[in-house]
């Protein structure tokens, strides 16, 4: 079960910006581990979604290398103080893990 | 601004009005620390003393900027939280650390370290910690050991965040901690003979291939760092690995050698304001 | 078949436009439209990476890939892609000397601007490239980020 997301969303003018950091160790499956010598097995984000208001914002897909605890930041037109932010992201395991932040 | 790339440090000692010792009746740590600060503005009068907290990156705007990147949703807040756990956790008698550490904890960091005159020795704020610990019937951390005491100061650290720099060196005893972490800091160490004078005094500003040298005002404020984002360092483990770097054996951290270093170059960035768990390289 | 040309070149960027499109025929579904196969993401071959986000892209001026000239620490290097092409409906982040070139692909909607900010993490010195979606057509524009391995940082 991984760490929560952080949200922040703030109005800047009739525009939305909203800043995730995701909390996950994003391995490529390429890095030996420093005691044992083994290759870490690959762990990654693969893919984000987010949606205001229940309606979609951004759909997208990771690769490996977006660094460790990805960070994201977007901005959307229309939004409004008070709408709802949620995002989502699931990873290579299957693991999955959702937050939700009001637009202030 | 062009920097020069260093291939072949020079020898020498000092030359910027710090003496050792009993040389100068008169040098007080306050002198020195204005000594130094005249050697640096004197030789780069375009960077501001208030900007030497970020070192090497008050040098550098493409470094600036990423340091500003990152540092506006830094991605070891989760490790700061753990911090803040270990903090807030009480001790198994039910006390908490904010009940035996100084104004419970809050706008402390930059009194440390401070000479203990009963104990006759430096005392850092992870020997503060500590006492705290073993006062209350916990066992002391390992001041080396990023995954307690590293963990829990760099969320600790940062309620004194916005506090100036305010090391004190009063009496004989201190001053002579004082003047054998001077000595420490001007010391030429390991196989590659270098002091820590050699790059932060003399080649402040300067490159040593990649890297940027930082001017060794400032350099004190800003700890623990998460170095690459993710990899936790003490001040005393970075000592550590300076001295790994110029391939010396270092003295063990939590040691009188290091903590007297740490007094003396703590002390060098008085009236500057500490900024605790930032991103360096 | 006049009647449909005319509302796709009218239309508003979005995906009322490229619905229209796709429905006459014009565009390919797969193309420009849906988040990269995985095989794309997973591929070492840049060529590979680049086809997974449809045609070939045209250079652009109206991209900007903001990241810095060297890199701080290769594992966490902030990039952001402000795209002023109107009608952006996806960016993707490539850093071409990537084991795995394609590092991310974003499909923006409702409302989303043409703006993405995040950390890369990048092995070598190489271009980040990014990727712009706009009105069904493929835009790029790149910027070369220096990497180094750390002296002193230990």
């Amino acid at each position: 079960m991984a760490e929560p997301m952080r949200i922040r969303a703030t109005m800047a003018g009739d525009v939305a910006d909203v800043k995730v950091l995701m909390n996950h160790p994003m391995e490529t499956g390429l890095r030996k581990d420093a005691k044992t010598g083994q290759l870490v097995p690959a762990l990654y984000i693969t893919t984000v979604t987010a949606s205001i208001n229940g309606a979609s914002v951004l759909n997208s897909g990771f690769g490996t290398g977006i660094s460790k605890n990805p960070y994201l930041g977007f901005k959307v037109k229309g939004a409004k103080a008070g709408d709802k932010v949620v995002v989502n992201w699931t990873d290579n395991s299957g693991d999955k893990n959702t937050a939700e932040a009001t637009i202030g | 601004m062009k920097q020069k790339i260093i291939t072949n440090l020079l020898t020498g000692m000092v030359g910027v009005g710090i003496a050792l010792g009993a040389a100068t009746a008169h040098a007080t740590p306050e002198a020195d620390r204005q000594a130094l600060t005249k050697y640096f503005t004197e030789k780069y009068p375009n960077i501001k003393v208030d900007d030497y907290v970020f070192g090497a990156l008050a040098f550098d705007p493409d470094s600036m900027s990423q340091y500003k990147a990152i540092m506006e949703f830094p991605p070891y807040e989760a490790d700061i939280d753990k911090g803040r756990k270990l903090w807030e956790t009480p001790f198994k008698n039910g006390k908490t650390y904010a009940d035996c550490l100084p104004n419970g904890g809050k706008q402390i960091a930059g009194n440390y370290p401070m000479f203990d005159d009963a104990k006759g020795k430096v005392v850092t704020l992870h020997d503060a910690i500590n006492a705290c610990r073993t006062a209350n019937g916990e066992e002391a951390y390992k001041v080396s050991d990023m995954k307690t005491m590293g963990l829990l100061t760099a969320y600790m650290r940062t309620l004194s965040d916005g506090m100036l720099m305010n090391i004190k060196v009063e009496g004989p005893k201190a001053t002579e901690a004082y003047e054998d972490g001077k000595k420490s800091f001007f010391s030429r160490a390991g196989q590659l003979n270098f002091a820590c004078s050699s790059c932060h005094v003399q080649n402040a500003g300067n490159r040593l291939r990649s890297e940027l040298i930082s001017p060794a005002i400032g350099q004190a404020v800003h700890w623990p760092v998460f170095r690459g984002g993710d990899n936790l360092v003490t001040l005393q483990s970075r000592y550590e690995g300076c001295y790994k770097s110029v391939r010396a054996i270092s003295a063990p951290q939590g040691g009188d050698k290091l903590n007297n270093l740490e007094y003396f170059h703590s002390s060098l960035s008085n009236g500057l304001p500490m900024k605790a768990s930032v991103f360096r390289k | 078949m006049n009647a449909l040309r005319r509302n796709v070149l009218k239309g508003a960027a979005g995906a009322g436009t490229v619905a229209v499109a796709v429905a006459a025929g014009l565009l390919k579904p797969t193309l420009a439209m849906a988040v990269a196969p995985r095989s794309a993401f997973d591929t070492k071959n840049l060529a590979d990476a680049m086809s997974g986000l449809g045609s070939a892209p045209a250079d652009s001026k109206d991209i900007v890939v903001k990241a810095p000239d060297i890199a701080e620490n290769g594992a966490v290097v902030p990039v952001e892609v402000i795209s002023s092409i109107p009608g952006t409906t996806s960016i993707a982040i490539i850093a071409e000397k990537n084991t795995t070139p394609l590092v991310a692909q974003f499909d923006l909607m409702g409302g989303t601007e043409g703006f993405i900010s995040t950390r890369i993490k990048m092995g070598s010195t190489a271009l980040v490239r990014a990727v712009v979606t706009a009105g069904g057509k493929n835009y790029t524009t790149a910027k070369e980020v220096k990497v180094t391995i750390g002296g002193c940082g230990g």
